[in-house]
Order: C-alpha cells, then structure tokens, then sequence
C-alpha cells in the first residue's frame, strides 16, 4: 500500500505541489487525472524518489521513502516499475538489451534472458524486433516496449505517466486493454496519470483529480462523469 | 559570480559522490572494457597524426633556432624530447581527447539526461553513476597516460625524420640528444600530469552531460561548456601542477 501525506514540492519559487494527501490500496489501478502542468509527472517522480519532496511524507508498505536512507530507498524503489511518458528507451540498446537491462543483476543465462524478453515482447503484442533499434520503431512501439521493460523488472506496483498521450485512437485502445490485462496477469498495483477521462474511466477502479497542487476530489471510476464536485464537473466540460 | 561559485560545488559533490561510488561494487568491468576500447584504442589514430607533427615542428623550429644562435643545430633531439615528454605531450593529447571524446561523453549523457534514459535507469535498479559515469572516469583516466606515453614516442619519431632529412643531422646524434638528459623524473612529471589531466576531463565532461537540462538546446550548451571548460582548466592547471610537481622534485 501507497500512503501520501501532505506532500509538498516546489522549484524554486513555482509552487507544484501544495498538500497532496493519498492512499492507493493493494490490487487496485488508481488514475490520476488533471490540467498539465498541475503537478501529475512531479507527484509520481516523488513516489518513485526520482524527485525529492520538500516536505511530507510517502509510506510505501509502511515505511516512509522520505526518510529513510540511500540503500533503503534504493531497495524499496526495486518494487517499482515506472512508464515514462516519453518512452526513455535505451536508445543505444536494440529492443532486446532494453528489455533485459532490468534484469542484468539476476545473472540469467542467454537462452533464459531470450525466452523472458520473447515473453514480455508477447504479451505487449509485439515479436520479432528483438534486434531493432529504438529510432527504428514506431511512437506506439516504442510504448509497448518501454511497457515491456518495466514489466519484465518484475514491479509489484507500475506507475504510468501518460500511458496513452500521443498516440492514434487506436493505439490508445491498444494501451489501454493492455494494462487491464496485465492488471489481471501481474496483480500489480498501478497509478495511472493521464488527462484523457475516457481511458482512465476504462482502466481504473477509482480516480482522482489533482488541481492547484491538491488531491481535490476521489471518485469510483464509475462515478466520476456523475460527481457533484464542480472542479471535477469543469475539468469534465474542459474548463480547467 | 555566484553562479560560478554553485556550479563549482555542485562538481566537487558530483565528483565526491562519484569516487563514493567506485568502492561499492559491483564494478561494470564490461561497459568499463569497451569504454577503454573506445576512448584510447580509437583515438590512435588522431594521436599518431597530431603528435607525429608536432614533433617534427619542435624539430624545425629548434634546428633552425639553434643554427642562428649557434650555428649549428644542436641539441635538437633534447628539445624535442622534454618538451614532449614534460609539457606538449600531454597537454596535446589531452586536448585531442577534449575534442574527439570529453565532448562526445557530454552529449551522450546529456541527451540521455534530457530524454529521461538516466532516470530509466535509476528505475530499473541500475545506479546510473556506477553504469554510465565511473566505467568513462575509470577508462578515459587510464588510457589518457598510455596514450600520451605513445604519443611521445610518435613524436619524437616526427622529430627523428625532420632532424634527419631536415637538418641533416645523423640519427644517432638525435638519439643521443633525446636520451642523454633525460631521467626517470622527467617522464614521471609527464605521467603523473597526464592522470592528473584524465581526472579533471572525465569529470569535467561526466558532470556537464550529467546536469544537463533545457532539450536539445540544453545538450548543445552543455557540450560547448565542457569543451571550453576542460581547455581553460587544463591550461591553467597545468602551471600548478608543474610547478607542484617540481616542488615535490619530480622532474
Ligand atoms: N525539474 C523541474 N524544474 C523546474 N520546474 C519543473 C520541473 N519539473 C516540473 N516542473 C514544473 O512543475 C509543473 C508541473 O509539471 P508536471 O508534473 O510535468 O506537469 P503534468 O501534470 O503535466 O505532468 C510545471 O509547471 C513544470 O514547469
Ligand atoms: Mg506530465
């Protein structure tokens, strides 16, 4: 379980973050939807502690990431997978050692490492480009790949940074269906960023809207086009 | 100012942080290996052209020096020699490897700095410092004394053609000239700067790519700031390492 309290953050004098308080239970997929630039990609680079919190504090299974030690934190963010929205392969890696590279410290054999990656590449729905190199993928594939990389390091939780912006329609309902099934396949717990209301309708049990630097409203998914928060009901009609 | 002063610390706890680091294995002995295959094998070539004339412009410049002063040219082969040995070799060879590889370091990191790789690293359980920035340290610090090594041989080789064809003098005289003077102090004072250069760039060029930030923009400053940055510190280090070095009764 993710515990969030009053977290904080800031640069320089640009105020993002300003008191987000939230709990992402075990199992569920928790969508996070709000304007860009509100603080989205901030919150979740603090979760993973690749962005270091002004103050608050981050309980993951409990024990506070904002205090404790370099190795600690190292091992804790080992439960952790992270999609970027920008993809970030390895781009002097073919598809196959971006894939492998979370695995480099189990010391898997050749053969063992090339079944995993198959594995992984099969169930993004892609094959057969183990030997291609990033700039030769398309802006979809490189997605699945990069969703492939962060699955094969085995995460018990998955963060999501704009799983679907970018992409064709169609794309999109491929990503989307994606992460419900390996949802159900992996039984991670996944926080999904995104402002596209429609995908995160389908993929998340609960979601909350983060505005001016603050968790202001929590929905159950199904709920939320029905919600009587107005801040949720003009950042629905797109006025935020 | 005050900007010069915080990049400034802000490098010596990067590098603080980074020699930190070296001790806590694993060590990348892979990526270390075919970062010291990049930088010093692949940077032969260059090295041999460079410092091949370099050594035969030392030749004609102290030949015919030496001829209006004395009229003979003398002690061309010493010349040659401690200059390479003590000052030009390293300095030349280091600001080869600024151009062909600190720079190349800068841009690579950088750009994986500002598409998000390094922090995909961090992500996948890899310390980027330990993959990324310790194995181009460890390989550009070791090969940079080797090469300067060879490219002082290469150089007074230059210096043997020109004395030779130049100013007809016999090769023997030359080689005596090179030898006669030298001590083990002397190539020592080379050595010993030469790591000392290795450090400074590597750093230099690892902390630039690093902290690098505002996209391609950002990627193309860094990689200028690196360049000019390495060059000014090695000049102006070089007169006080020299003089360190000679006040220690090295060479
Ligand atoms: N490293 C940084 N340095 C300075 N400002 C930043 C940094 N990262 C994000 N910001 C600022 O924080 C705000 C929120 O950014 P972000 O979390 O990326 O928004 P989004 O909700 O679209 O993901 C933006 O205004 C951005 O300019
Ligand atoms: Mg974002």
């Amino acid at each position: 379980m993710i515990k969030i309290v009053n977290l904080y953050k800031s640069f320089g004098n640009k105020v993002v973050l300003q008191g987000v308080d939230l709990e992402v239970y075990d199992g569920e997929t928790i969508t996070i939807i709000g304007g860009s630039g509100q603080g989205k990609t901030v919150l979740l680079k603090c979760i993973i502690g690749l962005l270091k919190p002004d103050k608050g504090k981050i309980f993951v299974d409990g024990v506070d990431i904002t205090t404790v030690d370099k190795k600690m934190l190292r091992n804790i963010q080992k439960k952790f997978g992270y999609l970027f929205q920008s993809s970030a392969l390895f781009d002097s890696m073919t598809v196959f050692e971006n894939i492998s590279f979370g695995l480099r410290h189990l010391r898997l054999t050749k053969e063992e490492l090339q079944r995993r990656v198959k594995l992984y590449l099969s169930y993004v729905g892609l094959k057969d480009i183990e030997h291609l190199y990033p700039s030769e993928l398309s802006g979809g594939m490189k997605k699945r790949v990069s969703l492939a990389r962060t699955i094969a390091y085995n995460p018990q939780y998955i963060l999501y940074d704009e799983p679907t912006t970018g992409l064709d329609p169609q794309m999109t309902e491929i990503i989307t269906d994606l992460i419900i099934s390996l949802q159900k396949k992996l039984n991670v717990t996944s926080i999904v960023v995104t402002h596209d209301i429609k995908s995160a309708i389908k993929v998340s049990q609960r979601i909350a809207l983060l505005a001016e630097g603050k968790i202001v409203a929590i929905e159950p998914a199904e709920n939320l086009l029905y919600s009587t928060n107005t801040i949720v009901q003009k950042f629905i009609k797109g006025e935020t | 100012m005050k900007k010069i002063i915080l990049g400034l610390g802000r490098y010596f706890l990067f590098v603080i942080e980074t020699f930190k680091e070296i001790f806590i294995p694993p060590l990348e002995v892979d990526v270390i290996l075919s970062q010291m295959y990049e930088i010093g094998v692949r940077s032969v070539p260059v090295c041999i052209l460079t410092s091949f004339f370099v050594g035969m412009v030392l030749a004609l410049q102290t030949g015919i020096s030496s001829t209006y002063v004395l009229n003979e040219p003398l002690y061309v082969g010493t010349v040659v020699t401690f200059s390479l040995v003590k000052e030009l070799g390293p300095m030349l060879t280091s600001v080869v490897l600024v151009g062909r590889v600190a720079a190349a370091i800068t841009a690579e990191l950088g750009s994986m700095r500002v598409t998000e790789q390094i922090d995909a690293m961090y992500t996948l359980g890899t310390e980027p410092i330990k993959y990324l920035v310790i194995p181009r340290i460890i390989a550009f610090s070791s090969m940079l004394p080797i090469l300067v090594v060879f490219t002082n041989f290469v150089g007074v080789l230059g210096g043997l053609v020109v004395s030779y064809f130049k100013l007809n003098i016999p090769t023997t005289i030359y080689i005596n000239d090179c030898l006669d003077y030298l001590r083990v102090d002397d190539f020592f004072h080379g050595f010993i700067k030469s790591i000392l250069f290795g450090l400074l760039i590597s750093t230099i060029s690892c902390y630039k790519g690093y902290y690098t930030e505002g996209g391609a923009e950002g990627v193309g400053k860094a990689t200028t700031s690196c360049v000019v940055v390495s060059i000014v510190t090695l000049l102006i280090s070089d007169y006080f390492i020299s003089a360190l070095l000679v006040a220690m009764r090295i060479g």
